[in-house]
Formats: C-alpha cells, structure tokens, sequence
C-alpha cells in the first residue's frame, strides 16, 4: 500500500476519549474523537504518548480494532499486569481526557474488502483487534471475500468482541468463526479446546488451495507456531502476514 | 505540542540509565520478536552470505567458510522502532569492514537483502568503521531464528529494524533504494536519538 508512504510527516495530534467500552474483565476498547484524523487501513496501527504532569513522556504502539470512520479512531488493551501504560488505559481513563496520539502507521499488515479471495484471519488473544477491523471493514462492504476467523483466547471470559462476532456471523454467511480455548472451558462450551495446532487448521482454515491471504496475529509464540504451520501445509509465505507482541506486551 | 494527560504518572522504572535510553523509548528485560510474515528456516548446508557491488564484483561465503572469519564479541543496546529498547546485549559475528574489504566502498548506500527477501537500505559509512556486524550468536547462544537465525545484521545505533535478521546479501549501490519497512512509511535512516520513527520525522 503505498498510501502510508506517500503521506507526509506524522504529526502527534489531540484524542478526546469519547466511549470506553469493557470488552472483558482485562480489555477495553477506547474511542477516541481525533480531529485531522486522515484516515487509515484496517490492520494499521497508532502510536501513542501520555504526559504526566513533570513532562516524563511514555509511548506505545496499539492496533486500530476499526475501519475508517472519519475522525473516530478505536484501540483495544489488553491490561499488562506489570506495564506502565496499558493498566491506565484500562482502568483509569475516563471519557473526556485527552492523549496524543499520531498516525496510521504499517502498512503490510493491511487489507481491504475488494480482492475478491478468501482471507483466513487467526488470532491469538488480544492479537484479535487488527483482524477485528478487517471484520468490520469487511462486514461493512458488499464484497465477495469469505472471511475465516480462528480466535484463540485463555478462557471463555477472556474472548474478545464475542457477542458483536457472533452476531456479524449468524446474519453474514461470509464470516465463518471458530474459537478455541487454551485454558479450560464450562461445561455448555461448544467450540474447540486447546492451543491451535495442525489438525485444528486443517479443519477450520482455509486450505492453501483457495489461495487465501493469511494474517495472524498474536503473542510471538502462538504466531511462531501458526505460521510456520501454515508454510507447512503449503500456504506460500508471502501469503502469510504476521504481527507478534513481544512478552513484554509491547506492539505491535 | 505535549500537554499533560489526567491521572497520567507512569512507573518510570523502565527509563533506564541517564543517557543510555533514546527519547520515546522504554527499557525492556525481555526479546521482543517482530517480523511481517513466518519465520525462515535456512539449513546451514543451504547458507550462503553474498557482498556485490556495482561493477558486478561478488564474494560468497558458505557457513563454514563464515565461521572461519575474525570475529568480535560485542556488547551494545538496541532499539527498536515499536519503543523498546534493550541494554547490554551480547552479540558474536563478524565485522561489515572484514566483510567489505576487497570491496571498493565509494558507492553511497547498500541495500541488504534477506532469506524471506526482507529488504533494508543504509549508507555505506553506517555500516563501516566497526559500527556493524553480521551476528550469529546472542547471549553465547546460536542466534534463535525468531531473532534472525542463522544470522542476522546487527547495526546498533540505527533503529532495529535497520539490523535485518536472515541476511542473504548485501549489494553495494550508487544509488539509495528505499527497503521494506521505509517503503512503508517508516524513516529513510532511522537514528533513534533523533527519534526518527517515520518518514518525515
């Protein structure tokens, strides 16, 4: 996508908070209302940057979790129990405060409704919110791409956007989900269990035959491991766009 | 224009020794992996490590060939683009001047090339004057291929994504050709200190 690369300067511009949304007891979506947003593509990311009132600065990087939708921008945190940045945006942000905050930035990790092939998305934990925008950007257009999303989280408590994913795929027969739990599950649970695996993706994803555009997204060993399975069942690996957390849970 | 964000403190024990952190930076324990697609596995039977320069001049090593070379043992800190930064990592490889020797350096800029054909672009002079290496063990350990195993650049004053992992090539050009990640959006050069992140900056 050479629209990132032709825009000029990336100017830190003011974010007013204007929804929070509680996606689960560790992840919050913020909106932000950014005036001169420029707009951006779904997998793209922003950067971050908090003042305290010394003038000591802190930095981070967040996926987008939505299309473009003028000059609303939407990230979703995942609470890193020892970070610096990511338990105040979750728990101590209110609507109305402001932040800075510049971009989109990345433009690999990108897609747009319009291609035409199928797209296999696949999601480690909070590695969930870049797809989420293709989802919705997808969801959005009258396109013909089949979207699979295999979305991988510890618990049934831990899936993020779960209620608005299952809604999207029982009125839109392009989206097909399929969910597995890596650390146990209630009794009523109907979807996989364990971490994905080779078998999982024979099953579930698209096989390398329909020549899907592949992007996974996650912590560093569930991408590690996804996508060097999916060179291995013969998707070509310029076919496979990866963005991996570090432990740290920095991002992307 | 910075303004301060309510409630905003930070816990700032990951600022890090004085001078030692570049602005916008945190100081992190762990070894954060980024990469834009899967991880490749080179055998070492397969490896091979190309210098060509404009007139078409190339030297080839293989891996036993590599390890033959002189090489240094260096402890630097890195920074990558995504703010963290990592102090006093250990690396073993051989210098870029032991690799450039018979090379005429007069071109400007090499563009370096990867298995996986991941690609990056610098001046020559960052990569001469004992300030790069080609790095195949981190920590006294062979160099993991998340990090860029067999074995990756290693140019620690720049940005790290400048320190392409799986290098394949490096090909002495006149001309400056912008890589992967500064085709898309991010800084041509990539000085941490200047804090330039993304083109313009």
């Amino acid at each position: 996508m050479a629209r990132t690369a032709l825009r000029g300067r990336l100017s830190w511009l003011v974010a007013e908070v204007v929804e929070l949304i509680d996606e689960t007891p560790r992840v919050r979506s913020v909106v932000f209302d950014v005036p001169g947003w420029t707009g951006h593509l779904p997998g793209q990311h922003v950067d971050i940057r908090l003042t305290a009132e010394d003038g000591y600065q802190a930095q981070r990087s967040y996926s987008i979790a939505a299309p473009e939708d003028g000059d609303r921008v939407v990230i979703t945190v995942e609470r890193v129990d020892e970070g610096e940045v990511s338990p105040f945006l979750v728990e101590d942000l209110m609507v109305g405060d402001r932040i800075e905050l510049r971009g989109p930035i990345g433009g690999y990790f990108v897609w747009e409704p319009g291609s035409g092939q199928p797209v296999q998305l696949l999601a480690g934990g909070s590695g969930i919110a870049p797809l989420m925008a293709m989802i919705r950007a997808a969801a959005a257009s009258p396109g013909p791409e089949s979207i699979r999303l295999l979305s991988s989280a510890r618990t049934e408590d831990d899936l993020i956007y779960r209620k608005e994913l299952d809604s999207l795929a029982e009125r839109d027969s392009r989206l097909d989900i399929t969910y597995t739990l890596t650390r146990g599950h209630g009794p009523g649970w109907k979807g996989q269990v364990g971490r994905v695996d080779r078998v999982m993706l024979e099953r579930f994803a698209w096989p390398p035959e329909v020549e899907p555009s592949c992007y996974v997204c996650g912590p560093t060993g569930f991408v590690e491991t996804v996508a060097s399975i999916l060179v291995d069942l013969g998707h070509p690996p310029d076919r496979v766009r990866t963005e991996r957390f570090g432990p740290s849970g920095g991002h992307p | 224009m910075s303004f301060v964000t309510r409630g905003f403190r930070g816990r700032r024990r990951d600022e890090g020794p004085e001078g030692r952190v570049p602005p916008g930076q945190y100081v992190t324990a762990d070894f954060p992996v980024l990469s834009a697609g899967p991880t490749p596995r080179i055998p070492f039977d397969d490896w091979e490590l190309t210098v060509r320069d404009r007139d078409g001049i190339e030297v080839a090593w293989t891996w036993d060939e590599f390890q033959e070379l002189p090489t240094e043992r260096v402890t630097v800190d890195i920074h990558c683009v995504t703010k963290w930064s990592k102090l006093d990592t250990t690396w073993e490889g051989v210098s870029l001047d032991v690799l450039l020797a018979d090379f005429d350096t007069e071109s400007g800029y090499a563009l370096v090339r990867s298995y996986g054909d991941y690609t990056t672009n610098l001046p020559l002079a960052d990569l001469t004057g004992g300030k790069a290496w080609v790095a195949y063990a981190y920590d006294d350990e062979p160099l993991a291929p998340e990090h860029g195993g067999p074995a990756r650049l290693l140019v620690p004053h720049l940005y790290f994504w400048k320190s392409a992992k799986w290098v394949k090539e490096v090909v002495l050009v006149d001309r400056d050709t912008p890589g992967f990640w500064e085709r898309y959006g991010y800084h041509n050069y990539g000085d941490p200190w200047r804090e330039q992140r993304y083109a313009g900056d």
